[in-house]
């Protein structure tokens, strides 16, 4: 089997950080760490583009259009009743859902956006293989460096996070 | 100064997660959920057959008629999703407004939402008569050519409510994914390696998922804030646009969502109290919590009680002499009694959250929290009873009162309640795992 990269096991966050520091600086680019919850500073140090908020913003217009469009189609031209005189095109009657459906395209949108962009659902995926992985959930800190990093070397990567404070250093398949 | 605090001291990042996942995972069912399973699961087979019986005979087998023809549905209705609104609170805005101490109680405060709007969609769906046309409230191509009439507080409320049904679940969802993943790196068997593991769709707790987890989750508290406001302020809608004197009124959207939240946090107490004493939670679910909520609940319910002064007070000012007499007649009238219980449940006994000491007596609490909840249904009751049966024209006058089928069908929603949140706290994380371990985290920093 190819191997798939080498993750290094740290007992902090902190040390996690200064561990991903020094590997961005080392000129690794092609890596991912895996935390029990969010740490903000690998955050910075992996700089991943963020596309969710603009996702969510054109979700959320798509929905007040549709609530307009829908309630306009409706009350105007497809099933036009009379009430007491007062127009059809009742724009503030149509407020209400327009805001509502906005919502629900948005919340729509931010929540599959987060599952697309994030690959899920992804039942298998390599890290999972390294030995004492299941902590990564519950309260230790990963670093992956993958090997299809231009930098990569089994032996020179191993070395330099073992150097890094990590508790374990392990290889492993893709 | 000491203060009581959002965890308790000597927690650390694995202390928690054993905490909380053995409760699922390695530590047996406590005699006490059985006990109560029991209840739920009797008060589930009475709701079903209530269901059944309503659908052999027909609505009839309620006590609504003309004139009274909202009765016990809609004020169940009302109440059950003004309940889901504390859960919302707790888990968009107070996450907004960036308080720490949620992070123990939001998802099981979630849960509730999400359970207490299932009970209450179901009681319009019960009043329609026929149930089973239900999606005929829907906008969509027909045969019939016919279309919703968008102009309806009634059709607003429709998309209102499932929107923030889906909503709920949406945000409820995506908040569990990292912590059915430590239930999935926990499971001992590979059954429950494979439940888990299928339900968090394969989370790895990568930086690039926590990123979008939390722009996801802030985002969805965004949009929750401005929703959960609009949703009862839709259901005082149903009231408002209405000309009936007593319901046509301009407070009424921010006195129900005062009132909205005011139950919802009493049952976030009446929920958390118990789960608390049973599972050993204290540590988690701190005084500070209990005390906070206490406080929120004696804020709102003050909010409730300026807007029962103000609605009589408007009534006399305005000088309309129907909407005089539907005051008059909610106090003196022959429900009088539904009136005054609600003002003392509602008003004079929560007063006693002012004390310090009976905020922090779980007992005394507990009674309080049962006593607003049975406050707020009874004044929905009221709302909803002495304006309807009370008509323009004395000709068009009536009673209304409650039948066997009317309390078996809210009581067995008591129990469907009950039901699905058991089956939560044994099955799912009833804390957020990864929100308390952020806690412990900056606990542990901030004492260094």
């Amino acid at each position: 089997m190819r191997p798939y990269g080498i993750v290094a096991e740290f007992a902090t966050p902190g040390e996690l950080v200064v561990a991903a520091r020094a590997a961005r600086n080392y000129g690794f680019s092609r890596m991912e760490t895996y935390t029990p919850f969010l740490v903000p500073e690998v955050e910075e140090i992996l700089r991943h583009r963020n596309w969710l908020p603009l996702v969510v913003l054109m979700a959320g217009a798509t929905g007040t259009l549709t609530g307009y469009l829908l309630q306009t189609y409706i009350a105007v031209y497809d099933y036009p009743i009379n009430v007491g005189g007062r127009p059809l095109h009742s724009l503030p009657s149509f407020i209400v859902i327009m805001f509502e459906l906005t919502i629900l395209f948005a919340a729509l949108g931010a929540f599959f956006g987060t599952l697309i962009f994030n690959g899920l659902p992804a039942p298998y995926h390599p890290v999972g293989n390294a030995r004492g992985f299941e902590a990564a959930t519950q309260d230790r800190f990963f670093l992956c460096i993958e090997a299809l990093d231009e930098k990569f070397d089994p032996e020179d990567t191993a070395g330099f996070l073992a150097s890094l404070n990590a508790t374990k250093v392990e290889h492993v398949a893709g | 100064m000491k203060t009581t605090e959002d965890i308790a001291p000597g927690q650390t990042l694995s202390s928690v997660t054993d905490k909380i996942s053995g409760i699922v995972l390695t530590r047996g069912t406590p005699l006490t959920w059985f006990g109560v399973m029991y209840v739920a699961v009797l008060l589930l087979a009475l709701f079903l057959l209530a269901v059944s019986w309503l659908f052999y005979k027909g609505v009839g087998v309620w006590g609504i008629k003309i004139p009274v023809a909202w009765g016990f549905a809609i004020t169940n209705f009302v109440w059950w999703i003004g309940i889901g609104h504390a859960g919302t609170l707790i888990s968009a805005i107070l996450l907004l407004l960036n308080q720490k101490w949620r992070n123990s109680i939001n998802r099981f405060a979630e849960a509730m939402t999400l359970f207490a709007v299932a009970c209450a969609g179901t009681f319009p769906l019960l009043h329609l008569g026929r149930p089973w046309l239900f999606y005929w409230l829907f906008p969509y191509p027909n045969t019939m050519n016919i279309q919703p009439q968008f102009r309806s507080p009634l059709v607003w409320d429709v998309f209102a409510v499932s929107t923030y049904a889906t909503v709920s679940l949406l945000f409820w969802y995506l908040g569990l994914l990292p912590d059915l993943a430590t239930f999935r790196d926990r499971a001992k068997s590979s059954i429950v390696y494979k439940v888990y593991g299928v339900l968090s769709l394969g989370w790895r707790g990568t930086s690039r998922q926590w990123m979008y987890h939390r722009t996801a989750s802030l985002l969805l508290a965004g949009l929750a804030t401005p929703l959960v406001l609009s949703v009862h302020t839709v259901v005082s809608f149903d009231f408002t646009v209405s000309i009936l004197p007593g319901w046509h009124s301009t407070i009424f959207p921010p006195y129900f969502v005062a009132g909205a939240i005011y139950s919802g946090f009493a049952m976030v107490l009446v929920l958390a109290i118990p789960i608390r004493a049973v599972y050993g939670l204290n540590g988690l679910i701190t005084e500070r919590h209990l005390e906070n909520s206490a406080k929120v609940m004696l804020a709102t319910g003050l909010i409730l009680a300026y807007a029962y002064v103000i609605e009589p007070f408007t009534a006399w000012y305005g000088g309309n002499e129907y909407e005089i007499y539907a005051f008059w007649n909610r106090a003196f009238g022959s429900y009088w009694w539904a009136f005054w219980l609600t003002m003392a449940c509602n008003v004079v006994i929560p007063q006693a959250l002012w004390l310090q000491s009976i905020r922090r007596n779980t007992i005394a609490l507990f009674g309080i929290s049962l006593a607003v909840l049975y406050g707020m249904w009874l004044e929905r009751y009221v709302i909803i009873v002495t304006s309807l049966h009370r008509d323009f024209l004395p000709s068009s006058w009536g009673q209304f009162s409650g039948t066997f089928w009317d309390h078996a069908t809210f009581y067995g929603t008591i129990g469907l309640f009950l039901f699905l949140f058991l089956l939560f706290i044994r099955l799912l994380p009833m804390m957020s795992i990864y929100e308390v371990r952020e806690l412990v985290h900056e606990t542990l920093r901030d004492s260094r």
